[in-house]
């Protein structure tokens, strides 16, 4: 642990020295022109240092559009194992889907998000299991910004509504953004359902036109 | 690496031609290509004359329109649903869009570069001649290509609509009549005779004084009121409507609906004091025209699916134009517009029944809320709707819940479908404090009325203006009743909602220049729905429940009730109707012009001869504001 704090950023992969490089130049882009990186995550349970990701998916939204391309799909090969949660995601311990080790994972996640800002749902949870892999690792957490569809969500109710402090989930949301739910719990389909919720409600707070990211922050 | 969103994208493009004539190989490198686009509703895609994109277009969920520009009016073309594609030809042609695309609805869209799609589908002769045959034919969403021509009827205006309803109407010339001493027997006999359904009673001089149809015959002989041998004069309705020869459908039309009645005599001069030359049944007029109300209800009441609904509803919105284009006194065409939302909201809740797994647990009523509440609303505006239903024991009240919170979902989906948007502020049936049990209702009621908060007065402009659409009547005139037992014990809510009225300042400023809007969208138009329309509304609901009337919802109406119930401001609340009229006409005009809610003037379109109109219709807002002040003892 202690290492992880002395550690100075010169011993980091090359990746992630870039990484952290590129959030030196602040971009200030305007909303149809930011990359937003909508991503889900499935886990073996809900404890930030017991457990561990499964797998993670990923797409990005660029002025209201999904580009299919510029997706992330990944599968994590995990000696941590509980047989409790295969019934939530469906991810077997060996499955026949090809797996790639944390250290890879890593990489590819961090050279799809870049700079870009995080979006998700209830992403408080995924970020921190994100960043315990990273520290695992040696590495540092994550410095992107981070966008919750459940907080703005509550942001697009009407005022009537807004000392409602109901917590929604993913499920309430498609049910009252009337979003298809195909493949709930598997990373991919879920941040696939978060990005088209995400575009209803920026579109709900947005009504004017003029919204700026900072606005959503 | 996996990629689970193209597998979803090829799931769904591959059964949708021309992707069908694909190998499932080529299909999954278009699929990775895909992109997924979001449209809220009213967002363009591409507008005419917009350089072609790089991509193509399929429909994924909600519906996207086609529109083309005509003399300055945006004029749909086609609605593009689940599996149509758009924006085809053009990038084929090379050419500039000739058709605009936008959401018709909330809508997502794959877009396929073409670049993927030609690489993918090179050389193959069977793709070529679909698209070729499918451009031929002219039709822009091949996959309802076999009906294209049944949609091209429905949303392309004929041209000689206006006129078909400007013609005289054809009324039947052989009018068969009897003298009103004639026996009931024998004029029956003579009906029979010509099989016909009425019969006219003429005097010497045969000039129509009374008419008699099958349904006099019933309800007056066939049960037993009166004997089958008195004189006709015992039993016909008179005096009779009479018109001249040259009476336009639409007149006549009018002339129906606002009698209730299905015959005009029609007499020389047009007066009852002139002979007889024939008859008009409001059957002559059905089958004269396509496209009127009568044919539109009976279209509502016949359509199965959403689809249809929503075809009969682009209909209205044309008869709409061209009542206004023929200036129709506003009241006949509100009458009218709202007799077919109604038609249409009940037909969807019909539907929506059907679609559930059982019956409904319970009595129910629906109740439209907000302008189509006070049967004002004329254009496409949002939905507001709120169900009661009865009572249950309370082990049953979760479950009967949820069975009216789903039935109220299909009913909103379906009506946002045809081209009510979802409300924002969620005032719907689907929401769950919206969707109540009749003593739930009371309650919430008795607690905005008793315990009136920030809340309760935003609401009420809204709640307190219910209309029954569908279901059990009972329900509501209890709610009604209770209301008005609150409404009795405490005036506070009352108080509060004219203090809120008088923040709204009047339209015009210190210079008598229009209060135009400081920031937004719409800087620098004129908010004639916020600053005219609403403090109009607004004060006549207020009014009306001070005097406890019910039923009467509509602006124009309790303005006139109210200068019945106070003759000394009679002079007031006849300006209020009227500049409520004009207003609401404006708002539709320049709402038809703008194809949106009409909410937003731009003054800068208006004549001086409008703006000066506009303006005159201020004044009975600021006397209006006068008589609150003083009646509800508002300190401002």
């Amino acid at each position: 642990m202690f290492n992880n704090i002395f550690k100075s950023k010169k011993n980091y992969p090359e990746f992630f020295r870039t990484y952290l490089d590129s959030f030196k130049k602040s971009k200030n882009l305007p909303l149809s022109e930011t990359r937003f990186i909508v991503f889900d995550t499935e886990t073996t349970g809900f404890d930030k240092h017991e457990d561990r990701i499964l797998s993670i998916g990923a797409v990005s939204v660029v002025n209201n559009m999904i580009n299919v391309v510029d997706n992330f799909e990944l599968y994590i090969h995990q000696e941590i194992f509980k047989s409790e949660s295969v019934k939530i995601h469906g991810l077997l311990k060996e499955g026949h889907i090809e797996k790639v080790t944390e250290v890879e994972a890593i990489e590819l996640f961090i050279k799809f998000i870049k700079n870009d800002v995080l979006v998700g749902h209830h992403v408080g949870f995924d970020i921190n299991m994100v960043d315990q892999m990273l520290l695992r690792n040696n590495l540092g957490k994550l410095k992107n910004e981070c966008l919750d569809t459940g907080l703005l969500f509550k942001q697009s109710k009407h005022i009537v509504y807004q000392q409602n402090l109901k917590n929604y989930t993913l499920d309430d949301l498609c049910d009252e953004l009337k979003i298809e739910k195909v493949d709930r719990h598997t990373a991919t389909g879920d941040a696939l359902i978060t990005a088209i919720a995400f575009q209803k409600i920026v579109a709900r707070l947005d009504k004017k036109n003029n919204l700026k990211l900072k606005d959503l922050l | 690496m996996k990629n689970s969103i193209a597998e979803r994208v090829f799931d769904f493009i591959k059964v949708f031609p021309p992707f069908s004539l694909l190998s499932n190989e080529k299909l999954k490198f278009i699929s990775e290509e895909v992109k997924i686009i979001y449209l809220e509703k009213g967002k363009t895609v591409f507008k005419e004359n917009d350089k072609y994109h790089d991509c193509f277009y399929i429909v994924r969920n909600g519906a996207v329109g086609l529109f083309r520009t005509k003399q300055n009016q945006k004029e749909m073309i086609d609605i593009c649903d689940g599996g149509d594609i758009f924006g085809l030809r053009a990038l084929l042609a090379q050419e500039n869009y000739t058709l605009e695309a936008s959401a018709n609805e909330e809508a997502i869209i794959y877009g396929i570069p073409i670049d993927v799609f030609q690489s993918a589908s090179e050389n193959s002769k069977k793709i070529n001649k679909y698209l070729i045959t499918t451009f031929a034919s002219n039709a822009f969403a091949p996959y309802t290509r076999e009906q294209s021509d049944e949609i091209f009827d429905d949303y392309i205006p004929k041209d000689n609509y206006d006129i078909e309803n400007l013609q005289a109407a054809k009324y039947t010339k052989k009018t068969i009549s009897c003298s009103p001493e004639t026996s009931v027997k024998n004029a029956a006999l003579k009906m029979s005779k010509h099989g016909i359904g009425c019969i006219v009673i003429v005097n010497k001089e045969n000039f129509p004084i009374g008419i008699i149809t099958n349904s006099d015959l019933k309800n007056n002989i066939a049960t037993g009121k009166f004997p089958i041998d008195i004189p006709v004069k015992e039993i016909m309705s008179s005096p009779v409507k009479s018109c001249k020869k040259n009476i336009t459908v639409t007149e006549a039309q009018l002339q129906f609906i606002k009698f209730n009645i299905e015959h005009l005599c029609v007499t020389k001069d047009g007066t009852n004091h002139s002979p007889l030359i024939g008859i008009l049944t409001h059957h002559d007029i059905v089958l004269s025209i396509g496209n009127n109300p009568s044919v539109l209800l009976k279209e509502i009441k016949r359509a199965k699916r959403t689809k249809n609904l929503r075809s009969v509803r682009a209909k209205a919105h044309k008869l709409l134009q061209s009542y206004l284009d023929q200036n129709i006194p506003l009241r006949h065409i509100v009458k009218i517009i709202s007799e077919i939302n109604d038609a249409i909201t009940y037909r969807v809740i019909e539907n929506a029944i059907n679609k559930m797994h059982s019956a409904p647990p319970v009595a129910f009523a629906w109740m439209a809320l907000g302008s189509q509440g006070r049967k004002e609303q004329l254009l496409y505006s949002d939905q507001d709707s709120a169900l009661i239903f009865d009572d249950v024991p309370e082990n049953l009240s979760e479950e009967t819940k949820a069975y009216f919170l789903k039935l109220s979902g299909h009913i909103t989906k379906a009506l946002h479908k045809i081209g009510y948007e979802y409300c924002p502020a969620e005032m719907m049936a689907s929401n769950p404090e919206w969707c109540l049990s009749r003593s739930e209702w009371k309650e919430q009621f008795k607690s905005w009325i008793l315990h009136p908060d920030e809340k309760a007065i935003l609401l009420s402009s809204i709640f307190f203006d219910y209309n029954r659409i569908y279901g059990d009547q009972s329900m509501i005139d209890d709610l009604s009743n209770s209301i008005f037992e609150s409404l009795d014990q405490s005036s506070m809510l009352l108080s509060l909602l004219a203090k809120d009225i008088l923040l709204s300042p009047p339209p015009l400023g210190f210079f008598k220049q229009l209060v135009l809007e400081k920031n937004g969208e719409y800087e620098d138009f004129f908010n004639v729905k916020r600053r005219a329309l609403m403090p109009l509304i607004d004060a006549a609901r207020l009014l009306i429940l001070t005097h406890n009337v019910k039923d009467i919802n509509n602006t124009a109406l309790r303005y006139e009730k109210l200068s019945e119930l106070e003759p000394e401001n009679k002079e007031l609340y006849d300006s209020c109707s009227y500049a409520f009229k004009a207003l609401l006409k404006f708002k539709t005009k320049q709402g038809l012009i703008n194809n949106d809610s009409g909410k937003f003037i731009n003054l800068e379109t208006l004549s001086k001869d409008e703006k000066l109109k506009l303006k005159r219709c201020f004044k009975p807002i600021r006397e209006i504001q006068e008589l609150l002040k003083f009646r509800f003892k508002v300190i401002s």
